[in-house]
């Protein structure tokens, strides 16, 4: 949904060159303006939490407490102080780790994040893989053979990726694989009788039961994730080739690629050594910006496949008006959000020479 | 008789497509004709008005269309499936007739669509023009605001609207509104900021005309081309999200057929009763996609900028 905006940013970035002497100018704006745009994110979540319905001090203390035991509870949550001083005592909490005590689960809203956001990691990265390994040959190929029938099936693919519904999308993707061809597991990261026989040590189960030599519940792992992660991967691959396409294009129409034809070189060659390694840099950006956007579309493939991430914590919070689970969960998701687009922004400077 | 109708409707073809208009109205007219000859040369656009045009007659003539009344349960006859006793669509876990609700579900998704499109670019409008033609501290806030904004997942900040807000369908419009205005506000900027310095705004100036009544009657209209393209390509966005939000159980409440409310209903037997998600999804898809074909079309039409997708 937000694929346009996307399209512009990484203009906006792909006219960038800036000459060496002004890099650290630059590195200190961008520190500055992330710093800004973080505490912008947690004005919105601390308004968001002062104006929802629910009196927090009453959920404390319950309904049947005394004037004074309220007014006690008030100022020890320090809610009778100015809104700004409460804003900056809410600053120093999240940045040194406090998100709360989520009523749901009775513990830090911190450790509970910590615990679940390897699940959504795992499910973005292999769905990211999948997205990226066949987005760009569908988008060289689609710009290779412009207008022809295999552009417009690439095309007409990447249209049904951005029309479907995600949630939906894995609900026929169960109804299939899992229900009539029972190809892949059903819901769940995991089969049940597995679960926690792996000692965790990097949070992705793929990889802790690889460690563990479980190839067994590397299998079952596998069997689970697969599903939600191509359905995942079906996004991206929709942007992905949409924008190799374009890079391509951009780059087939260019000099050189008439001059390495003029050479004799061949076809294959003069398309996937110069053409392709060109477009690599600026498709660094959009394959960072696809990930990102995984994370997002992770909320609702999450729900429909019981996958224990963030999507679902964030959700189940909020249906049980667990207000500090849903706020740290967002607060999580867009400092990732934020920290990716700075990460994609640095690899770019670093790998394309123009840049640095 | 004829004779004389074919001859009219040849001028009338003549008038429309004169390269000498004579007047401004026929100029415009011109233009426009041009346009839709443009636009429906592309038969994919022309799909996906035709699938738009349905809609808008789902939503119009959805009492007639409709073989029952969409809130109408039948316990005994819960569960059928498609094509039994006269159920195109099967019933639900209700035995609710799911063809007469999915047409009446068209109204509600033309409502969310329509609502969140016309307030959400307006709201970036003001925004973006008062950034760019102000300048100054006015702008360094306002693109910072925006900028936040544009920096979050927007599917998660809703939820987090929608968590403080309440759930329900008019909060979800909110919601989205609240997401969906800071690329208007991008765009409209841009715009301003390229026709503020244009000598026909240095003539209203001097002539003394207010800053509110240049943005308003000079500005607004040259951004609004621009600002119709973002938005019919964020229409299928638009539908996806708040799908989203009714599937989460945060829009729509039941007894509304809210698609993505429906699909959630029908989560539960999807794997025994498959038509009672699959359905309203179909729906969805049908209509977004409708939008995104449309969206593409009235891009290469009205932007020759972009060059086309084919």
């Amino acid at each position: 949904m937000s694929q346009v905006a996307n399209n512009e940013s990484v203009e906006r970035r792909g006219g960038r060159a800036l000459p060496l002497n002004d890099t650290l100018r630059r590195i200190g704006q961008i520190t500055f303006s992330v710093a800004l745009t973080m505490v912008g994110l947690l004005a919105i979540t601390f308004v968001i939490g002062r104006v929802m319905p629910v009196d927090p001090v009453l959920a404390v203390v319950g309904e049947r407490a005394s004037n004074e035991v309220y007014e006690a509870a008030r100022k020890a949550m320090g809610l009778d102080r100015p809104l700004i001083v409460q804003f900056g005592l809410y600053l120093r909490d999240v940045f040194s780790g406090d998100l709360g005590v989520s009523t749901l689960t009775a513990r830090p809203v911190s450790a509970d994040i910590a615990r679940v956001f390897p699940a959504t990691l795992e499910l973005a990265t292999i769905a990211t893989l999948i997205g990226t390994l066949l987005g760009i040959p569908a988008g060289v190929l689609a710009a290779v053979y412009k207008g022809r029938l295999i552009d417009q099936v690439i095309r007409v693919i990447g249209l049904f990726g951005y029309s479907m519904p995600i949630f939906w999308l894995g609900l026929m993707g169960l109804l299939v694989f899992y229900g009539i061809l029972g190809w892949v597991a059903g819901p769940g990261r995991i089969d049940v009788y597995y679960d926690g026989i792996v000692p965790t040590t990097t949070g992705f189960i793929l990889i802790d039961s690889l460690i563990a030599g479980e190839t067994e519940i590397f299998y079952n792992a596998f069997s689970h994730i697969i599903l939600p992660a191509s359905i995942l991967g079906y996004y991206s691959l929709a942007y992905i080739s949409r924008m190799t396409r374009s890079f391509m294009l951009e780059q087939l129409g260019q000099e050189y690629i008439t001059t390495a034809r003029v050479k004799g070189l061949s076809e294959m060659t003069v398309i996937w050594r110069h053409a392709v390694r060109n477009v690599m840099v600026p498709l660094i950006t959009v394959v960072a910006l696809s990930y990102a956007n995984l994370l997002e579309g992770s909320v609702l493939t999450e729900v429909i496949f019981s996958w224990p991430g963030i999507g679902s914590y964030i959700t189940t919070a909020l249906l049980s008006a667990d207000m500090a689970a849903v706020l740290g969960g967002t607060i999580v998701v867009g400092a990732v959000f934020v920290g990716i687009n700075l990460l994609s922004d640095v690899l770019y400077k670093v790998v394309d020479p123009r840049a640095r | 008789m004829s004779g004389g109708g074919v001859a009219k409707r040849e001028s009338w073809r003549q008038w429309l497509a004169t390269d000498v208009p004579r007047s401004r109205g026929q100029a415009k007219a011109v233009q426009l004709y041009l346009g839709w000859l443009a636009f429906r040369s592309n038969t994919l656009a022309v799909i996906g008005l035709a699938i738009l045009v349905l809609l808008v007659l789902l939503w119009i003539f959805g009492p007639l269309i409709a073989t029952q009344d969409p809130f109408a349960q039948a316990l005994a006859k819960r569960l059928l499936p498609p094509g039994a006793e006269g159920h195109l669509m099967g019933t639900d876990e209700l035995g609710r007739d799911i063809y007469s609700r999915v047409v009446h579900g068209a109204g509600i998704a033309l409502y969310i669509v329509t609502l969140v499109a016309i307030t959400a670019p307006a709201l970036g409008l003001i925004v973006g023009t008062l950034a760019g033609y102000l300048g100054g501290w006015v702008d360094v806030t306002l693109m910072r605001l925006t900028d936040i904004f544009l920096a979050f997942p927007k599917l998660v900040l809703a939820l987090a609207f929608v968590a403080a807000l309440g759930a329900g369908l008019e909060n979800a419009i909110l919601a989205l509104i609240l997401t969906a205005w800071p690329p208007y506000a991008r765009i409209a900027r841009a715009e301003t900021l390229t026709i503020r310095k244009s000598e026909f705004i240095d003539a209203v100036r001097i002539q003394g005309i207010g800053s509110v009544r240049i943005i308003v009657g000079h500005i607004w209209p040259l951004c609004i081309s621009s600002i119709i393209i973002r938005v019919t390509l964020d229409m299928a966005g638009i539908i996806l999200t708040a799908a989203g939000l009714g599937f989460l159980g945060l829009g729509a409440q039941p007894p509304t057929p809210e698609w993505g409310a429906m699909i959630s209903s029908g989560r539960k037997f999807v794997l025994d009763q498959w038509w009672v998600a699959t359905m309203p999804g179909l729906a969805i898809f049908t209509v977004s996609l409708g939008f995104n074909l449309l969206g593409d079309g009235l891009r290469d039409v009205l932007d020759p900028k972009s060059g086309g997708g084919s």
